[in-house]
This record gives structure tokens, sequence and C-alpha cells, in this order.
């Protein structure tokens, strides 16, 4: 009896399991225009806070909603849950019709299948391929498949230098090569005060870092097919100069192994460090009440002699459309209106981005000498993250593993070759698939 | 009668209805008509519950179990029916010790162990300490209660970001008492990083836990009559004794349910290490809950997360039901 | 001595020390609960002093006594995130959950301490065994469920607060069972048959008798429901949006990509729990009273 009632009881659970899972899943419909005249978007946190925010794409979205009588239900959601939202959302087909993805997850989201793909004919619907940067369509999707998303709003990484501690050691200008940075460092790096900031707890940015000295040894992380390469001599090489900042140069305070909250942003606003690699800091500074004559922005170093010219990432937000959209003439429309030349230019303005629009890049605005060197960097020397589908995986077990070498450095353990490959061994089996 | 109150034994063992022909009262109860009541009554009484706990917790779970044995990576998110079984694939990966994923599991097995024997026991030590301390009426009590809960009271994330911050090597408070103020060590410590991690993790948890003790045995303590201690104090024993013989054993029914869940709950806490840590814990403070995040959210591959769960859930089954046992020695009967 | 000075709260418990307590004790307890009020504050005390601080001392070295204090912080976290609204969404929540979560809890328990029945030890050890599964692992199923169930029925439970308090409700219930099965098995159970016995219905009895003799246990259970409901932040994050989000969740909003508002993380987090410090002082006074009515046997 006990076990008849048990039984029957597990019997029911594994029917509403079975209902629950049964139609469960975003099918793979592909869009319909039954709600024509409304569209759910959440936006990415650029501004500084989700009410500046808000107050900032309201009137946008009314704009829009005048043209063409959508009306656009916004919703900013804050960058700590953005990606696991997306992830609710892939999994049970309720999600938003239009939203901004990080664009290093593009290739992962690519994979499920649950982003419009943006072909020939999408593209034509928002002027054409031909409007955007090609470094960044490029970090929109795996190479070779139609991208997954439409640049929205580019950056890049900058050599942020602090005029004052500069003139003080007496160097004249920003370093153009690692040795000069490594030079200028050391006549820096005395009596409390380091030459750069490093952001050790941060994964991401460990990543970014690495993927650039990475590009510049030649090493990219990931084969033709998609199999990780963490272990190659490049890769190997990149992440212990990386860490040899601190482990050998003695440029890089020991405390910054175990930065994770831009605390390397807060050194460098007080004068504690002289240089950091950061991507759009201006408003940071300025929060930090550093004042805007203090700093200078420059491209970051390059391997003297002949190496790879990549000197940062191509980072980003992207926009895209969920497939099973109700109102996908409408999506399309509201991305047409995001990516015009227009939008670009006031919201790109507005947050202190790059736009990945060419007609809007022109803009005098853009030209200023921080954002001339995001810019430039953007459109000659920038390379999108390894578009893989396990990209965060990458993320994850390389950052960790840099953020372990940290820790090593910063607790005085030797950083040998063999100390770094071990680690990248690891994250590199740790890979699944 | 009251000195039923304070034996649970001797409670227990009426409360199944098994206990007739003791008292008067007690012998009418069979006759009224409600013997059919009876039967339905308790089930109906237990309805809300079951039902609520089959939709929020079982099924879920069940979901979480055949996940398990299918490959549900980002390929697949989007139409879970479309996922391949592949049988104990994932088990395999999460139990093959000799490579870098089923070591990495145990490992962090063997961290959180560690961990929650630390924090679980002295969560509870300071919870009974601070219930006992306070149980008598004296000045400043009531102030000293409503402390002790404030960190119960304060957010997760704002709690730990705080102690983050208080442990950052630089700036952090811990490092300018321990090494700028009373000079103890030579160099400032790391304790977000490294082999310190484990003891942040510690205290941070303890922190958080221990107040959630204290409420429990406090309201515990009130159940203990007077007359005991009362009792007790005319047979000559002191209050160290009376505590030791009287408030502690009392407090074993309390105990043993508090001392269970707090094991599972920071077995499996998740909250703690991630805002203190992010995404990637050091080793030393590698929880297995990180571990189960990293291996399902981060890498989009819900397939081995689940299989890693289901392992943790046997083990949790097997200490739970080893624990029920061991405690529950003389207290059976009750139950069917 | 000691049970002279009393709190208001205390005195109603007719609690009097049966014999002085010696002076070993009398230390102990200073130093003990000192120690213990330092551990618990000092955290504390980094909130209070850093939430007064512009935000360029704040990220700079520690210092007990801040050099500059501003009361800015104060006024500016209401504009950098609408904390009002998250936290009415949380009370609203949280309330609810508890509500709903003790009651069915005191029904359950009420079955299982008081009446034997087949599957007794089915519930129980089933309802426990909901505790040992990592919690982010419900997170996708039962998503999926409440988006199911939205296309089904039309109840629209993800998103929605009473999604949330579901799920906060069922999140408290199995250790609010466990718990207050205990505190009810302690209660003796002459009381509530001789309630039967005066023509009380068991739910009368459970509710006249045995619910007012377990008022300390049930206050205890009814904080836990409150705050496990308060404090999650990961169902939080993934179940509300921009109109239903809790505070839990809310506060991360202070931390953008590029700066931390470390002031006003902490500003606003002392803002939010006073109200429930102060909730917690107002209910110590039914932890102790529930001894009174317990005592009445």
């Amino acid at each position: 009896m006990r076990h008849l009632r048990a039984a029957s009881a597990i019997t029911l659970a594994i029917a509403i399991t079975v209902a629950a899972t049964g139609c469960g899943g975003g099918t793979g419909d592909t869009g319909s225009n039954e709600s024509p005249k409304t569209l759910t978007y959440w936006a990415s946190n650029q501004g500084p806070s989700i009410e500046a925010d808000k107050e900032i794409l309201t009137p946008e979205l009314k704009k829009f909603e005048k043209e063409t009588g959508i009306k656009v239900k916004l919703e900013v959601v804050p960058w700590a849950d953005l990606l696991n939202r997306i992830l609710a959302a892939t999994a049970s087909g309720q999600g938003p019709d239009v939203l901004n993805i990080g664009n290093t997850w593009s290739a992962s989201l690519q994979a499920t299948g649950a982003l419009l793909p943006w072909d020939e004919k999408n593209f034509e619907a928002i002027g054409g391929r031909d409007r955007f940067v090609d470094s960044a369509v490029a970090s929109a999707g795996k190479e070779g498949e139609p991208p997954a998303a439409v640049p929205l709003y580019s950056l890049a990484y900058a050599l942020y230098y602090n005029k004052k501690m500069f003139a003080e050691a007496g160097v004249d200008g920003p370093p153009a090569t690692w040795d000069d940075l490594v030079a200028t460092g050391k006549k820096i790096s005395k009596g409390g005060k380091w030459g750069l900031g490093a952001e050790g707890g941060n994964l991401s940015n460990n990543i970014h870092q690495t993927f650039v000295l990475g590009q510049q040894h030649g090493a990219d992380f990931f084969d033709k097919d998609g199999k990780a390469t963490f272990t190659s001599d490049g890769a190997v090489a990149a992440v212990k100069q990386y860490i040899d900042f601190m482990a050998k140069d003695k440029i890089i305070a020991p405390g910054n192994a175990e930065y994770a909250q831009n605390q390397s942003l807060t050194d460098f606003a007080k004068g504690k460090t002289a240089m950091v690699l950061w991507q759009a800091a201006a408003s940071t500074f300025a929060a930090q009440g550093m004042k805007p004559e203090d700093w200078g922005a420059a491209p970051v170093p390059v391997p003297s002699g002949t190496g790879k010219q990549v000197n940062s990432m191509v980072a980003g937000i992207n926009i895209a459309v969920f497939k099973n959209t109700k109102n996908i003439d409408g999506a399309k429309k509201f991305v047409k209106f995001m990516t015009s030349d227009e939008e670009q230019k006031h919201l790109n303005k507005t947050y202190g981005s790059i736009p990945p629009v060419k007609e809007a890049q022109a803009d005098a605005a853009f030209g200023a000498p921080d954002l001339k060197v995001l810019r430039d960097t953007l459109s000659t020397s920038a390379a999108p993250l390894p578009q893989v589908p396990n990209e965060s995986q990458f993320e994850t077990a390389v950052g960790t593993a840099v953020k372990e070498l940290w820790a090593d450095a910063a607790a005085g353990r030797p950083v040998t070759e063999a100390s770094v490959k071990a680690r990248l061994e690891k994250a590199q089996q740790s890979m699944q698939q | 009668m009251t000195a039923t109150v304070t034996n649970p034994e001797v409670d227990k063992s009426a409360t199944g209805g098994t206990s007739r022909g003791t008292g008067g009262a007690r012998r009418r109860l069979p006759r009224i008509p409600d013997r059919i009541r009876q039967g339905g009554l308790p089930y109906l009484l237990l309805l809300p519950a079951v039902l609520l706990e089959l939709l929020i917790h079982i099924v879920p779970m069940v979901i979480g179990i055949v996940m398990s044995f299918r490959q549900l990576t980002q390929f697949f998110i989007n139409n879970w029916g479309a996922a391949p079984w592949i049988g104990l694939d994932n088990y395999r990966i999460a139990v093959d010790f000799d490579a870098p994923i089923g070591e990495a599991l145990l490992h962090s097995f063997f961290v959180t162990c560690v961990f929650t024997f630390f924090s679980v026991g002295l969560a509870w030590l300071l919870g009974t300490a601070a219930a006992i301390l306070l149980q008598e009426s004296f000045r400043g009590r009531g102030i000293l209660r409503a402390i002790f809960l404030v960190p119960y009271a304060l957010p997760v994330y704002a709690a730990v970001i705080t102690w983050a911050f208080m442990f950052q090597r630089d700036n952090g408070l811990i490092n300018h008492v321990l090494h700028d103020q009373l000079g103890i060590t030579d160099e400032p410590s790391f304790w977000l990083i490294g082999d310190n991690s484990i003891y942040t993790l510690i205290i941070v948890s303890v922190w958080k836990g221990w107040p959630f003790a204290f409420l429990m045995l406090m309201a515990g303590l009130q159940n203990i009559p007077r007359e005991l201690y009362e009792a007790a104090s005319i047979d000559g024993a002191g209050i160290w004794q009376q505590i030791r013989k009287i408030t502690l054993p009392s407090l074993r029914p309390v105990n043993q349910v508090l001392v269970l869940v707090l094991f599972l709950w920071t077995f499996n806490d998740f909250n703690t290490p991630y805002v203190l840590f992010g995404k990637s814990a050091p080793e030393s403070a590698d929880l297995i809950s990180i571990h189960i995040y990293q291996s399902s959210f981060v890498t989009w591959n819900f397939g081995t997360g689940s299989a890693m769960s289901v392992l943790l859930l046997l083990f949790l089954l097997l200490v739970t039901a080893v624990y029920l046992i061991l405690t529950s020695r003389g207290r059976k009967g009750a139950d069917v | 001595m000691s049970s002279l000075t009393r709190t208001p709260g205390a005195s109603r418990s007719r609690r009097r020390s049966p014999m002085a307590a010696p002076q070993s004790f009398l230390w102990t307890r200073r130093i003990v609960l000192t120690l213990l009020a330092g551990f618990v504050l000092l955290p504390v005390y980094v909130m209070v002093s850093s939430s007064l601080k512009p935000l360029q001392d704040v990220s700079g070295k520690f210092q007990w006594i801040p050099s500059t204090l501003t009361v800015q912080p104060y006024f500016d976290i209401w504009e950098t995130v609408p904390l009002a609204k998250y936290f009415v969404n949380s009370l609203i929540v949280a309330g609810s959950a508890t509500v709903l979560s003790v009651t069915i809890a005191v029904f359950s328990a009420y079955a299982v301490s008081r009446y034997k029945f087949r599957g007794k030890r089915v519930f129980t050890v089933t309802v426990l065994s909901t505790q040992m599964f990592p919690g982010i692992l419900f997170l996708l199923p039962l998503f999926l469920i409440f988006v199911n169930i939205g296309s089904s029925t039309g109840v629209a439970l993800y998103g929605s607060r009473g999604g949330l308090i579901l799920t906060y409700l069922t999140f408290s219930l199995p250790f609010s069972i466990w718990m207050l099965i205990g505190y009810f098995d302690s209660i003796p159970k002459d009381l509530d048959e001789a309630a039967l016995v005066d023509g009380c219905g068991p739910v009368g009895a459970l509710f006249r008798v045995v619910v007012p003799a377990a008022v300390p246990g049930i206050v205890a259970v009814s904080v836990y429901s409150f705050m496990t409901a308060w404090g999650e932040v990961l169902f939080a994050s993934v179940m509300t949006n921009d109109a239903t989000r809790t505070l839990s969740v809310g506060l991360q909003g202070y931390a953008t990509q590029n700066d931390v508002y470390w002031n006003q993380v902490m500003a606003a987090s002392l803002v939010v729990s006073v109200p429930i410090v102060a909730g917690f002082l107002l209910l110590q006074r039914y932890l102790v009273a529930g001894l009174t009515a317990g005592a009445v046997k």
C-alpha cells in the first residue's frame, strides 16, 4: 500500500514533468506578425545607471512610435542578470522581441538557433551589411554564417595614461611598444606608485588582454575547427608576458591580482597607477573625481619589430531579434531605427561609445582625442574574440587560469613557462565538446 | 503534567495517537465520530503543501534528473525535446577523477565538506552560546537580540559585498587592522585570492548564518518550563550544571532539525561564494555549488551540471539518512 | 541583580533567576556577548561609515574615522535605482509568501504531529529531500513550468509577483514544516485533546490551543520565511522584470559595468534594512510572549 502510494506520487510527478517539458522550448517557428503594434525590447545597461538608461532611451522610443505606430516596451536589464535572462528566454521561448547582447556572446547564442539570422535579405531590410564596419559585423557570429545580431555600440581598448605622473617621471608621451611601456612603467613604479594597473580577478578582462597579446604572438586560442589550442607557444608566451608585468617587470602592484570591481580604474583616478588598459573609461574617471585634462588616451602598445598589428579586441554591444517574435517586421524596423545614422550618432555620443555604422562614425563628435583613438583602433587594428559556440567556457577556463597565475605572481611564487603551460593545459582539458 | 513538556521523547511517543489509556481525556478521543474524518483530515491538511512541493520542488527536481541523462547543450536549449539521450555519459564525465573535470569536482567536494563542517559548527556554537547567554533578562538584552539579528536582516548581496570590501588587500579594514595597526603580518595578506580564501569564506558564511541558529534556538528555549530550573536549583545545581543538564538536552529536538538544515543549506550555498568570488572561486574555496553553476550556466551544458547535482543529491540523502538514524534513536515509534 | 533591570518586552515573561548566577557566568556572558556584538557590528560599521563618504574616499584606503562626511549618497540612492519601488515589491512578495507559507506549514505540521496516517514518513522525508538539490538547477525547469502554465492557462506566473510568491513560499515550506512539527510535538497533546473534548473541531483545537502555545516557533518560522523571500537573488534575477524586480536583485543596480557606487550600495542597504530590524525588535516581544501563552497549561 505504501509502495503503491509512493509509486502513484512518482507517476503523477512524471506526468506533470512530461506535460511541462513536452511543449517546452521555443519551437523553431520563424516569427509572425500577429501583434504588429507592440514590441518588447531588453536594453543592456550602458549609461551610469539603469534609471539613466531609461531616460536616455525613452524619448528615442517615442520617436520610433511616432514614425511607425509601434509601441516599444522597454526594460533595461542589468548586466548581472542579462545572460541568465536570455538563457531562460531561449529555453522557454518566452522572451522579448528585440534585445541587446554582449558581442562576445554572439556565437554562443547563434548556436542555440533562437536568434534571427541576419542574412542578406534581413540585412537589406535595415539598409545593407555594407553600412557597418567589418570588424564589428565579424563580432556578431561565426565566420561564414549569417550573423546572429547587428552591431549597435562599439568599443575598443586604449591605453589611458596620467599626464602628470608621466611628466613627473620625465616621460614625454605614451609608449607605443610593450618594451616602451615596461621601461616607462619601471621609471614610475616606486614610492607606492605603480606603472600599470590590471584587473586580475575579472575573468573577461583577463581574456581581453591576453587575447590581444596572443594575437600579437600569432596565437588564436582556437583552430579552424573550433578546437581549443590554449597551449600553443604563442598563447603561453602571451599569458606569460601579461603576468610578467607583475612577476618580472614589477610595474603592476601585487594587490591588483584580486581586483574585480574596477579598482584599477579607481587607483588610476587617484594617481596611484600611471597607466591602465581599458575601454571608454572617461565617465568613470570623472565619477572618481579626475579631471579630463589630467589623463590622455593612446592606442594599446604593439610589439617592437614585426608582430601582428592587432591591439584591441572588438568590444561592444549587438542588437538581436528573437526568431519567434510575434512582430517580425516591426522588430526589423526597430533594428533599422536603432542603427540609423541619426540614432547611432545620438546614442553613441551619449554612451561614449563608437558607432559601428560607417556613416555615423564620420561625425565630428567621434574625432575628439580619446574617442579618435578608439575609432581608429576599431577600424584598423581590432580583432573579434574567437567566435565559437563555447566562447563563455573559454572566458571562464582561460580567465580563471590567468587569475590563478596572478595569484601566484602576487604571492611571489615563480611564474615560469612551465607553470603557465600547466594552467593552460588544465583549462584546455576542461573544455567540453 | 508540566514535566512531560521538557522531555521530547515522551511527548513524541504520545503524538502519533498510539498512546491510549493514559488519561481520561485521551481515552475518549477515538470515540469522536471523526474516525472517518481522521482518515481524510490529515491528507486534507497536507494537500496545499503537497501540491506546492510537487509544482515548485519535486517536478523541477525530476526534470533535473531527466536532464542529467541528456546531452542538453546550447545546441538544444531552444528545443529540449530534441536533446539526445546519452545514458550515463554525463555521470561518467563527472566521476572520471583522472580527467580535469572529475578531478576538480572531487577537489571541490572536499573543499565543500571542510567548509560546511566549520561553517555549520561555528554558526551552531555561536547561536547556542548567544541564545543561552541571553536567556536570562538583563539590561540591554533586547538591544543585543536585535543586534544579533542584523546580519540576517541585511540583504545577502549587500552584506557579502561589504565583507569583500573589508577583505581587500590594499584598502580593506582587515589588513588595516592586522598589518597596519597590529603589525601581525609582515606583508598585507590576500584574502580574496589564494589559500586564505577558505578562511574568508567561512568567516562570511558564519557571520551570515549564525543569527539563524540563534533565532531558532532562542525560540526553542522558550519552551523549557521554569519549574525545571527551579527544581534543579533547589537540588543545588549551579548555573553551568543547569545549562548542561537541562538547557542543552531540552534543545535536542530543535537542534536535530537545525543542524541538519544548516548542513544542507551550507553545503548548497551559492550566494555567498558567488558574490564574494564571482564566477570562478580560488582553488582553496572552490565550493561545489559554484562548480555546478560553472558546469551548467557558464558552459550552457545543463546535462553535466544536472548529473553533478544528482550525485550531490545522492550524497546528501545518504548523509541525512545516517544523521536521522543516529539522532532519532529512541525517538522512533511516532512516525509510520 | 540582573533580573531587576528588565527590558519592557521581557517584563511579561515572569522570568526570574532561580538563583544568583556566579561571577564566572556573568563574566563569560559579558565577554562572549561583547565579542559577538563586535563581530556582528563590524561590517555594519563599515557600511555606515562608507555610506557617509564621497565616492573617492570610499574606494581609498580604509579609515576608521571618515575624513569627509556627506549625506549625499542617501539622496542619490533614490535616483540611481528605483529603490522605493523595489522595496515595495520585496515587501509584497516576502509578506505574502510568509503569510501563506506559515499557514500552510501550520496545517501540515499539525497533521504530522497529531495524526497517524499512511505516508507520513514519505511526506516528511520527501519534503526534506528538496533541500538537497542545488537551487541553481531548479531554476530553468521551474521557469519552463511557469511559462507553460502561462501559455496553457493564461495565468501569468513568469515575471509576475504571483509566481515569485509561489516560489518563495514553497522554498520556505520544508524547513517551516519540519521546525513546526518539532514545536507542536513539544506541546502536550492533552491540551488539544481537552479542547476536542470541549467540542472544538480539530481545526478549532489547532487554532485555539496549539497555535497560541507555539507562538515563539511560529514567529521564528515566519521570520525565516520572510527572510528567505527577502534575500533570494538568483530566482528573482530571472523571474522578475522591471516592474516586479525585488530589492535583493535591485541593489546590484548600484554596480554598473564600469562603476561601483560603493557608498550608495551601503546607504541603500542600510535604509532598506532599518524597517526589517525594527520589525525584529517588535517581534521579539512575541517571541517572549509566546512563553506566557505556552505556560498557561
